[in-house]
């Protein structure tokens, strides 16, 4: 081993990731963040202290040995990087694209208590990246335990909790309504964040575990939750569909033509290539000015995506300030590069159409922050007198969404007011054998809490299933008179 | 892209022409014919960089294991599937049965009213009524008499059927609201009427019944993009609320239903699908000239027949989004 690192003996600067140029990046789809070299990996590497008691690793909903990998990529061993991040997380590279590394991770790095915290999910990425390219997959010897899991939604949480199943010997088979698999990964984050063939390889990487995606496939009015169990033969199930149904503010001029959610404009340009119409079939409005309403990852992307289909302006409509605003930093800071317009404290009132019944403006009244809500975010109060009218073709609602109805509307599944599906600390639902998690238990959240709560549901799927786990360590609590209650031999007791 | 389990797609089994603009597919899909339940729809794509379309189930066969779709070619996509949709082709996706099933229990007596493209879709409703015990009345109404399709599937399940034609040539003369007042005057207890057809025909319809307080049931088909609730392009004013056509409907009271937004919106791409159909069409023409030497200048599509021509000038501007 090396000789011990401290804080000073590290690279003192964080390693910048290269970047291609805003005026260059507007115009195209192609990723803006072009990720590490190999020479910028080792370099950055350098960087972590490998913390015996690494407080990072608690900041990761999947919880990778982070000092662990990278410790790996120093001694140049690429590969073991990788096969310590799969086995915790089978989408290095889309993770360490996606997740806000700023506040799990890295926020609880020790190098940032003096320094800048060490890159943890641009080596990530580059790990990912890697794996990729040199076609790594980790398929473990997997002893079929004659059990079958069906799973909702082929999004992160479904992918997580497939990936678990799989390799725990189960039969898997992921139920996708679109045409393609990956669910917000595909239809919501846009290519210059997150490539296509990133997704693919992913999802390449779920088959070779014996995962399979059944498209095209609605459930809920195709084959029910009860269904699954009883006619398809399930042994459990997962529902990670995601929140979905996008809400629109209740202001007058909501149904004008060029009013739409920031779901509509991002699957029709990400899953449907309107983007390339009339090549593909699909189109998208397009407005020389575009306001797009709301300040999260998903407002940042439809404002960017935007300017990539040819909009001279693009203004952030947000009731808040740029304190309360929930992207990431480092979204913010691209979408400023690229010349988006904030408007902060700012809410629509109206929006205001043409004669042919199509946008021309929006007014708005300006806002100012009052006390503390229950969200602990300050609340916005409008300011009397102070409407003004911003000029705009379109107008992109992206402030959030509520639970899509259609498994509550075709199963018997306990939900709580909103409409969510209401699970337990196992994310086990009201019905034995099925289990929930992501947005349509939690509301919107991020990819990598999706994640999490996938792989969770695959412990207590694998708990009721009575299949053993080595992955989880063995707990008093599993042990009565000293059998093991996690064996695999041990009675399976199956609740009605 | 590759992606294996999903190069299979659809098996279209059999095609029928109605008309040179009308036809109907029946897709092998077992599972759905088992699911699908009356007022349901199918989101279809033709091929890997088609568009998403909302079509409705027209028919259902259990045993065979089959749906039949009924499409009118009036946009890009479905003059597409009108040329390529052969049996024995595939569709690149199709997915559903979506949409809450409209509801069929519980009535005595209900006229069931299919216009133009909503004669197909009217269909299943008639027969579930019918299956159910009521005495169906069917109105359905077409421009013209060579144009009539289904004629004696409808006789089968209802007990009186009147038809409309806008020329007179079959039926009676006039629209389908027309046979609706007529069924009105024969009949002073019908509980429902259920109309499907394009959006000026439902509202028509609802302002037929409004007077007589009958309850109407209309069938929306806005834009719609995954179908499943997710990008709330369908969206319609219904009273006072905003509803997602594709998992709160496509059944919506007709007499609440806001037709004039429902009508605007459904412009809203107008002018890229004008553009997306005159493409496709110059790139038939190329295809059909064996030489093209020097680029042909836009000229009428010589293969089309005058009453197709006719047809096409007459329709209504928004079934044009309608069809795809």
């Amino acid at each position: 081993m090396a000789k011990k690192r401290t804080i000073r003996s590290i690279p003192q600067q964080r390693t910048p990731a290269r970047e291609q140029e805003p005026a260059q990046r507007v115009q195209n789809f192609a990723e803006v963040n072009c990720g590490y070299t190999l020479e910028q990996a080792l370099n950055e590497a350098e960087r972590c202290l490998l913390c015996p008691e690494p407080a990072c690793v608690a900041g990761c909903p999947v919880n990778i040995d982070i000092p662990g990998f990278i410790r790996e990529i120093s001694a140049k061993n690429f590969r073991g990087a990788y096969d310590i991040i799969a086995k915790s997380n089978l989408l290095a590279a889309v993770c360490g694209r996606v997740c806000p590394q700023e506040s799990q991770c890295e926020r609880l790095c020790v190098v940032a208590e003096t320094l800048q915290p060490v890159a943890i999910g641009r080596l990530e990425r580059w790990t990912g990246d890697r794996a990729i390219t040199e076609h790594w997959t980790n398929v473990p010897y997997i002893e079929r335990n004659g059990f079958s899991v069906g799973i909702v939604g082929s999004g992160p949480a479904g992918m997580a909790c497939a990936a678990d199943m799989a390799k725990a010997g189960c039969e898997v088979a992921v139920y996708e309504a679109f045409h393609q698999p990956g669910g917000v990964l595909r239809y919501g984050i846009p290519d210059f964040r997150l490539p296509n063939d990133v997704i693919d390889a992913e999802i390449g990487n779920l088959r070779k575990l014996g995962v399979r995606f059944e498209c095209n496939t609605l459930v809920g009015r195709l084959f029910t939750i009860e269904q699954m169990i009883d006619e398809l033969g399930h042994d459990a199930v997962f529902i990670g569909t995601g929140a979905g149904y996008p809400s629109m503010l209740g202001v007058p001029g909501e149904s004008l033509n060029g009013v739409l959610s920031a779901n509509e404009l991002l699957t029709r340009c990400n899953l449907m290539r309107a983007r390339d119409f009339p090549n593909y079939d699909t189109p998208i409005p397009l407005g020389r000015h575009v306001c797009v309403v709301g300040a999260g990852n998903t407002a940042m992307d439809a404002m960017r995506v935007c300017l990539r289909l040819g909009a001279q302006k693009v203004c952030c409509v947000y009731r808040r300030s740029e304190a309360e605003c929930p992207a990431r930093a480092e979204e913010v800071h691209h979408a400023k590069e690229e010349g988006i317009e904030f408007h902060w404290l700012t809410n629509p009132i109206e929006i205001l159409g043409d004669e042919n019944g199509k946008v021309r403006a929006m007014r708005c009244v300006r806002m100012e922050l009052g006390e503390p809500d229950e969200s602990g975010r300050r609340r916005p109060f409008p300011i009397a007198g102070s409407e003004v009218e911003l000029q705009t073709e379109q107008v992109v609602f992206a402030i959030g969404t509520n639970a899509n109805p259609i498994i509550g509307q075709t199963s018997k599944l306990r939900l709580d007011k909103r409409g969510y599906i209401e699970v337990d600390d196992n994310l086990a639902t009201s019905m034995a054998g099925v289990f929930a998690g992501g947005d349509i238990v939690t509301g919107a959240a991020t990819v990598i809490e999706a994640m999490g709560a996938g792989r969770r549901a695959a412990r207590s799927i694998k708990r009721y299933l009575r299949i053993r786990d080595f992955d989880e360590p063995r707990t008093e609590a599993g042990s009565l008179f000293g059998i093991d209650l996690n064996e695999q031999n041990f009675a399976r007791i199956r609740l009605a | 892209m590759t992606e294996p389990d999903r190069a299979a797609g659809f098996e279209i089994l059999k095609r029928e022409d109605f008309s040179d603009v009308a036809y109907s597919l029946v897709v092998h899909h077992p599972r759905m014919a088992k699911a699908a339940r009356p007022g349901q729809f199918v989101i279809v794509m033709l091929h890997e960089t088609g568009e998403r379309i909302p079509l409705t189930i027209a028919d259902f066969d259990r045993q065979a294991g089959t749906i039949t779709l009924v499409v009118q070619a009036v946009g890009k996509t479905t003059k597409e599937m009108q040329q390529s949709c052969k049996a024995g082709s595939v569709l690149h996706a199709l997915v559903g049965p979506m949409g809450v099933p409209s509801s069929l229990t519980g009535r005595r007596k209900v006229i069931c009213v299919g216009g133009g493209l909503g004669v197909a879709p009217i269909f299943p409703q008639a027969r579930g009524f019918k299956e159910n015990g009521a005495y169906v009345i069917g109105v359905v109404g077409f421009r013209t008499k060579q144009l009539i399709f289904w004629q004696e599937k409808f006789e089968t399940c209802c007990d009186e059927l009147i038809l409309c034609t806008d020329d007179g040539s079959a039926g009676i003369k006039g629209f389908v609201s027309d046979g609706i007042k007529l069924a009105i005057a024969r009949h002073r207890d019908i509980d429902e009427v259920i109309a499907i057809g394009p959006p000026v025909m439902m509202r028509a319809c609802a302002e037929t019944t409004r007077p007589h307080a009958i309850k109407t049931i209309v069938s929306l088909n806005p834009i719609m993009v995954d179908g499943t609730g997710m990008c709330g392009g369908c969206r319609v004013k219904v009273g006072d609320t905003v509803k997602f056509a594709c998992v709160d409907g496509p059944d919506f009271d007709g007499h609440k239903v806001d037709f004039h937004d429902l009508i605007m919106r459904l412009g809203r791409y107008a002018a890229q699908e004008k553009t997306a159909a005159q493409r496709w069409s110059e790139n038939c023409r190329m295809k059909d000239q064996i030489v093209p030497a020097v680029r042909a200048s836009p000229s009428p599509i010589p293969t089309t027949s005058d009453l197709t021509r006719e047809l096409l000038d007459h329709l209504d501007p928004f079934e044009q989004v309608l069809g795809g």
